[in-house]
């Protein structure tokens, strides 16, 4: 029953989602075009490309999934619908991490199909390339799921974008970190296996947490 | 009048404007005193760093906010996570009152640090663990008073800053054990329980003086914007109303 109820939750965002084509690519982007204003405005030599291209594409990831976070609830609330999912016997637990994972499938997912191209954009390496698939893999589970706690506590509020930014980018730095530290530990030649454990471990810790908290916040924000 | 004494007697809002109304002066008193004496002796009679000269003095203003800045997020995390759970009104009123002071430890610290940078490394800032934490500090609290403010109903407001300090207090162990995690630029932590004081007790005195000037200023700026807080919203009761008619004495102008 709980899985059933989950399944379609997911099912449900990815079908609402399928129906409005446009506002789903939009992430994905801004993603590329964010990214590409970068050489533009450092200059096209690729060495220094090549060593601040991870970065680019980490701290780029982290704000197109921001952008999209606005309307994980707020759809859903406005039209009355978020309530009756809390009303109908599902914890909210389940609800919020439903939420946040048809989130990742739909902003989180491209995000890292579209990563190698930017990769080819700022000359990195293959290995380099491979990584940072890898970390994106790891960590925008992490972006979505922190994500929610703050969309489910600014939910409704006049200036809920700009706030939602303001609240969630510090706690999202530690994944930060540690994906776009894996890349260049590659680059230098190290093992980013020691980034990567960190990462994995802070995904285990938010999958843990975080739906707890958006529970909470949903009930807070709702009462 | 009953003299009965309970643990939670001045969790009510009257009681509590009341008793922080007297010791709020004596706490000022206090923060005067305490921070004359710190600054005195760190400035004329602590000795010359060998290595850092005169430009180390400013550890006597740095390192108490830094501590400061850490354990009133903590404070404040704490009163705001009681607030919610036990739908105690005050806590979470001390928890909001809290919250700027809170913010202005931050940034008084990581203003201090970048003076004391300047001479001892050569630059204003520098991308080091314990720094960078600080900072992110600042935004959880920066967050936290944006959040409150946003949100116009007090309940849902009180309850969402709660759970996001709740949230956020995770990264003030990682602020305190960072420097053992990534060893950078940054000196360890200036004064260790376990290991013998390497200060000389001259510096270590001014410290703990200037420390507890800052508890006190602390607990009386809180204090006194906690009454503030408390007097805004019991503006329907009658004690509050007479309160606000002024110090001539309750006229019972109802």
């Amino acid at each position: 029953m709980t899985a059933n109820g989950f399944a379609v939750i997911v099912r449900r965002d990815l079908r609402l989602a399928a129906r409005r084509r446009i506002d789903a690519i939009l992430p994905v982007a801004f993603f590329i075009v964010a990214a590409s204003l970068f050489p533009l405005g450092v200059g096209p030599e690729t060495q220094v490309l090549r060593q601040i291209g991870p970065g680019i594409v980490w701290v780029c990831a982290l704000l197109a999934t921001m952008l999209s976070l606005n309307s994980l609830f707020a759809g859903d609330h406005a039209d009355g619908s978020l309530e009756q999912m809390l009303l109908s016997g599902h914890s909210g637990i389940l609800i919020a991490a439903a939420k946040a994972f048809a989130h990742w499938l739909l902003t989180g997912v491209p995000l890292i199909v579209a990563s190698p191209l930017l990769g080819l954009l700022f000359d990195m390496n293959w290995e380099a390339v491979v990584t940072m698939c890898f970390t994106l893999l790891l960590g925008t589970p992490i972006l979505s799921l922190m994500g929610g706690v703050g969309a489910a506590l600014t939910l409704g509020l006049r200036s809920a974008g700009v706030l939602l930014l303001l609240l969630v980018l510090p706690l999202c730095i530690p994944a930060l970190i540690f994906g776009a530290g894996a890349v260049a530990a590659v680059d230098a030649g190290l093992s980013a296996r020691g980034h990567m454990s960190l990462l994995g471990a802070l995904l285990l810790l938010t999958i843990l947490g975080a739906p707890l908290a958006t529970a909470a916040a949903l009930r807070i924000s709702t009462a | 009048m009953s003299t009965s004494f309970r643990l939670f007697t001045f969790a009510a809002p009257s009681r509590f404007y009341a008793l922080t109304g007297a010791l709020t002066p004596w706490l000022w008193g206090l923060t005067i005193a305490l921070a004359a004496a710190g600054l005195y002796i760190g400035f004329f009679v602590a000795p010359t760093d060998a290595t850092q000269g005169e430009a180390y003095r400013i550890i006597f203003i740095h390192v108490p906010a830094a501590w400061m800045s850490m354990l009133l997020y903590l404070v404040m995390a704490g009163w705001a996570a009681v607030g919610w759970a036990f739908n105690a009104r005050l806590a979470s009123m001390v928890a909001r009152a809290i919250a700027p002071t809170g913010a202005m430890f931050t940034f008084l610290a990581l203003w201090t640090g970048s003076f004391w940078g300047k001479p001892t490394w050569g630059t204003w800032w520098v991308w080091d663990a314990r720094l960078t934490s600080e900072l992110i500090l600042l935004f959880l609290y920066l967050g936290f008073i944006a959040l409150t403010e946003a949100i116009d109903d007090v309940r849902r407001a009180d309850h969402a800053g709660a759970l996001l300090a709740v949230i956020g207090a995770v990264n003030v162990p990682i602020i305190y054990f960072s420097v053992r995690w990534w060893n950078t630029l940054h000196q360890g932590a200036t004064i260790s329980m376990a290991a013998a004081p390497k200060m000389a007790s001259t510096m270590l005195t001014a410290m703990l003086l200037m420390t507890i000037a800052f508890w006190a200023y602390a607990f009386a700026v809180v204090f006194m914007r906690a009454r503030a807080v408390v007097l805004e919203r019991e503006k329907h009761t009658d004690w509050a109303r007479d309160a606000c008619q002024g110090t001539s004495g309750a006229t019972g102008a109802r």
